[in-house]
């Protein structure tokens, strides 16, 4: 971070994959901001001869770019003139990490892609496999209750997302108290997620052809016990953030995108649905069963933070909706397969929890190891080797939190996927940054930006 | 003494001072440091423990008895830190900054009186509770304080690094704009104490506060006290969303923590002023004194002095835990066509309350109803238009203008019920088929 009222050092070792020391076009020099160059930039400014130019450099560490993305800011006493963003500081290779795993395992990596909403990536991640595969419907589809358990996971996780947006946006607003009622009730749902997964984050939950285990005892109460619990406190958090003017004050006209941008950018998701256009793909291109589900689509006017934030909140009412019809349905799916039936699909090994804490049930372990030498053999093709998946590519996009998910997964015939890519909402949506802070304030952009609610881990991936 | 009424308790007035031998002198000087400096960790700790509380955590509970000595080990690991001069500072003002901004909050403490005369254990000495006074002490406050700003505009400037300038910067305005509001409040509790000086002042707050009969100058004065303190929801020269630290983002160990200190005894500065000047100072709160003869004599006033400080600073961590920023722009809108407008209108309005009163045109009674539904109208006035006024043209010029320029980027139509808030109807499609929307990429 660095201003660049004067000419810094002279331009020195050049990045060789940069533009070189910026090149000149008719609005001027041009330059590719990587790392490490921040005293080219300000020596490139300075033989502009624009000494009256602030450029402030955002991030990537900074409290509130939500991770690590990194702003580019020209500013103008208060007022952003231009901004731009850098991502990349969170790149972890996982599409290409991918290419090398069966594609059961590729769900433990796309997971921890948008670390906010995982069941989303391994969802839409699975749908496409399980696309390939032939086993959407036919003879042996995914099984009902695997469904209805997707539908469950999916929309807890909205509503676990949905909390960090408004809280982290409080929090750079100032409001450190919604920040901490927002990660309170978050905390609810990944005790949930705890108890039927096994795990807060990174769940790995949602395979090829269904889930990966079935619903532990006592499961259902405990989503019961937290709608209930949850019909009691989203409406304090609605209260006390929509009954405060400067809350609203913050909000309101800020981060302004209609629907003609949103969809010259490609917007998906909150950001969308505040202009009032009401595309959300569970109705629109319904997936899991959702078109069974009695549930309405949000909406805003006013194209602004503030049209988003009451989206989320709309949104986290409309997913306990969801959540009770699962829980009624999953109610009379006690005992009933979460995995498809087909033998050289679905994992042969259930878990359980053991003296020594959770590993492969003794049942299975006896099987395999005492009685039957096929099953061993089949158990050690599946889980080292992985099943093949005919060739073709899919691309079965899911409503996301932040907006359309989706893997293009390729198979090429063999146990691994040819290629793997994601369409990740954060990422599309990241680009409105500069239309939407352009003009603003400073504290705009950072309002901005969450009402983006970007995931850097899923824009980097 | 040009009150309202005679007090009911006379206090010292300014003849009681300048008559304190030397050792008397600095032994109040060195107790006063020593009081705000200890205030300061356990100011510390109360904002720490009651916006837990309001944030459903329990806060510092381990060091000490309640978790007291957190911020005395806080303190102390701040000292020992690794102490950076950023190679662009100015080395000179960088250093020097803090320095200016943590003596000032020292001195105002001089004026304030925190009781009445007192005899000094274990000596004969009578003197006044209070280091000194003189014939402008509020203004010397107000003075002594707006020199503390330097040290943080000067600190945000020298620093040499954008965020910090910005901070500066934001803390200039702020201060600015502020302090005139903070100022024009003043003015009627002169007129009606008839006095500048601190002691004075509290003397004429006998029998009735002056927060009550000056309730606009009391709100106005609160609005501005947080505002010149750099708090939530006016924290904007340290905001962190935006500005990472603000002024004192290049700051580390011991210079940080000057201005740490520098804020949290002009936290407590900003609310003995307020206790001073509205609250009745010293004298016991609710009609005890009328009760109880002793409750304004001897060391009892200290009691009430900081309770009604600790009042002030519980307001001040409530509104930390309650209020988000506000933005710059929306912040001086506030300050210049909101506070200064109404603290200009209630002083004129005082001013000539004051003269009827003097010249007994009205009796006191009528004057005093009078006051009390101007005061009601004032701040239902400040409050009626909610700032965001200029918010809302942004908010009419809707986002579905209906022609689109030639060569626009094509949108679909909307529902036929437009853009709607809250639950709109679902999406209908001309050819809807099971899969309505994009093509699908499918092979398999």
């Amino acid at each position: 971070m660095s201003t660049s009222t004067q000419a810094g050092p002279g331009a020195g070792n050049s990045d060789p994959y940069a533009a070189g020391d910026g090149y000149g076009t008719t609005d001027g020099k041009v330059f590719t901001v990587t790392g490490q160059d921040w005293d080219e930039v300000v020596a490139g400014l300075g033989e502009a001869g624009d000494a009256e130019r602030i450029v402030v450099n955002m991030g990537p560490q900074h409290p509130s770019t939500h991770g690590v993305l990194r702003l580019i800011l020209e500013i103008e006493g208060e007022t952003v003139t231009e901004a731009r963003c850098g991502i990349g500081y969170l790149h972890t290779g996982i599409e290409k990490n991918m290419e090398f795993r069966t594609w059961t395992q590729g769900v433990t990596f796309c997971t921890r892609m948008d670390y906010l909403s995982p069941f989303y990536n391994e969802m839409t991640y699975c749908l496409g496999v399980e696309r390939l595969l032939g086993i959407e419907d036919g003879d042996d589809p995914v099984p009902e209750k695997a469904q209805v358990m997707r539908v469950l996971l999916m929309e807890l996780n909205r509503i676990s997302s949905h909390l960090v947006a408004i809280a982290t946006g409080g929090m750079e607003l100032g409001a450190l108290t919604v920040m901490t009622i927002g990660f309170r009730e978050r905390e609810q749902v990944l005790d949930l997620f705890e108890l039927i997964t096994g795990l807060r984050m990174n769940h790995a939950f949602i395979r090829p052809g269904g889930v990966a285990q079935d619903l532990p005892d006592g499961s259902l109460d405990a989503v019961r016990d937290f709608v209930k619990l949850m019909r009691k406190r989203l409406p304090e958090i609605t209260a006390m953030c929509n009954a405060n003017p400067i809350f609203r004050g913050r909000l309101e006209g800020v981060g302004h995108l209609d629907l003609e941008g949103c969809l010259a950018l490609g917007l998906t998701g909150p950001v969308l649905r505040s202009t009032g256009y009401p595309w959300d793909l569970r109705k629109t291109e319904p997936y899991s069963g959702y078109e069974t589900y009695d549930f309405d689509v949000q909406t805003w006017d006013t194209c602004d933070s503030y049209g988003r934030f009451r989206i989320r909140m709309n949104e986290m009412f409309e997913s306990l909706r969801i959540v009770e019809q699962c829980v009624g349905r999953l109610d009379k799916l006690v005992g009933a397969p979460v995995m498809v039936a087909d033998k050289k699909i679905a994992w042969p090994s259930q878990l359980s929890v053991g003296s020594d804490g959770q590993g492969n049930s003794l049942e299975h372990i006896r099987h395999i190891m005492g009685e039957s030498m096929e099953a061993l053999i089949h158990h050690f093709k599946l889980v080292t080797e992985g099943f093949r998946v005919p060739p073709g590519q899919a691309y079965v996009p899911v409503e996301s939190p932040r907006g359309e998910l989706g893997a293009h997964v390729v198979s090429d015939g063999g146990t691994r996927p040819f290629r793997a890519h994601f369409r990740d909402p954060s990422f599309t949506n990241l680009q409105a940054t500069s239309v939407m802070s352009e003009g603003g304030m400073i504290a705009d952009v950072i309002v901005a930006i969450a009402s983006i609610d970007p995931v850097m881990g899923g824009v980097d991936r | 003494m040009n009150a309202v009424s005679l007090p009911l308790v006379t206090g010292p007035s300014l003849d009681s001072f300048g008559l304190d031998t030397v050792w008397v002198v600095l032994l109040k000087a060195v107790l006063i440091f020593a009081v705000l400096v200890v205030l300061t960790l356990f100011n510390i700790w109360f904002e720490r423990r009651v916006v837990a509380r309001m944030q459903h955590r329990i806060g510092p509970n381990v060091n000490g008895p309640f978790g007291l000595l957190q911020s005395l080990a806080d303190g102390v690991k701040l000292a020992l830190k690794e102490d950076i001069i950023p190679t662009r500072a100015d080395k000179v003002v960088f250093i020097l900054a803090p320095i200016i901004c943590v003596v000032p909050a020292f001195v105002t403490f001089a004026v304030i009186p925190f009781g009445p005369e007192v005899t000094i254990p274990f000596t004969d000495t009578v003197t006044p509770l209070q280091l000194t006074d003189m014939p402008v002490a509020v203004l010397f406050v107000m003075a002594i304080a707006s020199i503390g700003i330097y040290g943080i505009v000067l600190g945000g400037w020298a620093s040499g690094s954008t965020y910090s300038l910005l901070g500066g910067l934001r803390s200039s305005a702020q201060m600015i704009s502020y302090e005139v509001a903070m100022g024009l409040a003043l003015i009627s509790v002169f007129l009606f104490a008839g006095s500048v000086s601190t002691s004075e002042i509290v003397a004429a707050q006998g029998d009735l506060w002056f927060g009550l009969i000056l309730a606009p100058a009391f709100i106005i004065y609160v609005i501005a006290m947080v505002g010149e303190t750099n708090r939530a929801p006016f924290d904007l020269p340290e905001a962190e969303g935006e500005l990472v630290g603000g002024f004192h983002t290049e700051y580390s160990s011991l210079k940080f923590a000057l201005f740490f200190l520098a804020e949290y005894i002009n936290m407590v500065t900003v609310s003995a002023l307020a206790t001073t000047l509205f609250l009745g100072g010293w004298h016991a709160p609710f009609g005890i004194g009328a009760i109880w003869e002793g409750a304004n004599e001897g060391y009892w006033p200290l009691l009430w002095f900081f309770g009604k400080v600790f009042f002030f600073m519980f307001i001040f961590v409530w509104l930390r835990g309650t209020l988000p920023r506000m933005r710059y722009d929306q912040f001086m809108d506030f300050g210049w066509k909101r506070l200064i407008p109404v603290a200009l209108g209630w002083t004129v309005l005082v001013a000539v309350m004051r003269l009827i009163t003097i010249e007994e045109t009205f009796d006191r009674q009528s004057l005093l109803i009078t006051l009390g539904v101007i005061t009601g109208l004032l701040v239902v006035a400040m409050f009626v238009p909610s700032f965001g006024a200029a918010r809302d043209e942004a908010e009419t010029e809707e986002p579905d203008a209906p022609a689109k320029p030639a060569g626009a980027f094509p949108v679909p139509p909307m529902p036929a019920t437009g853009a709607v808030r809250g639950a709109a109807p679902p999406l209908t499609f001309a050819d809807s088929g099971p899969r309505p929307g994009p093509a699908q990429a499918e092979e398999s």
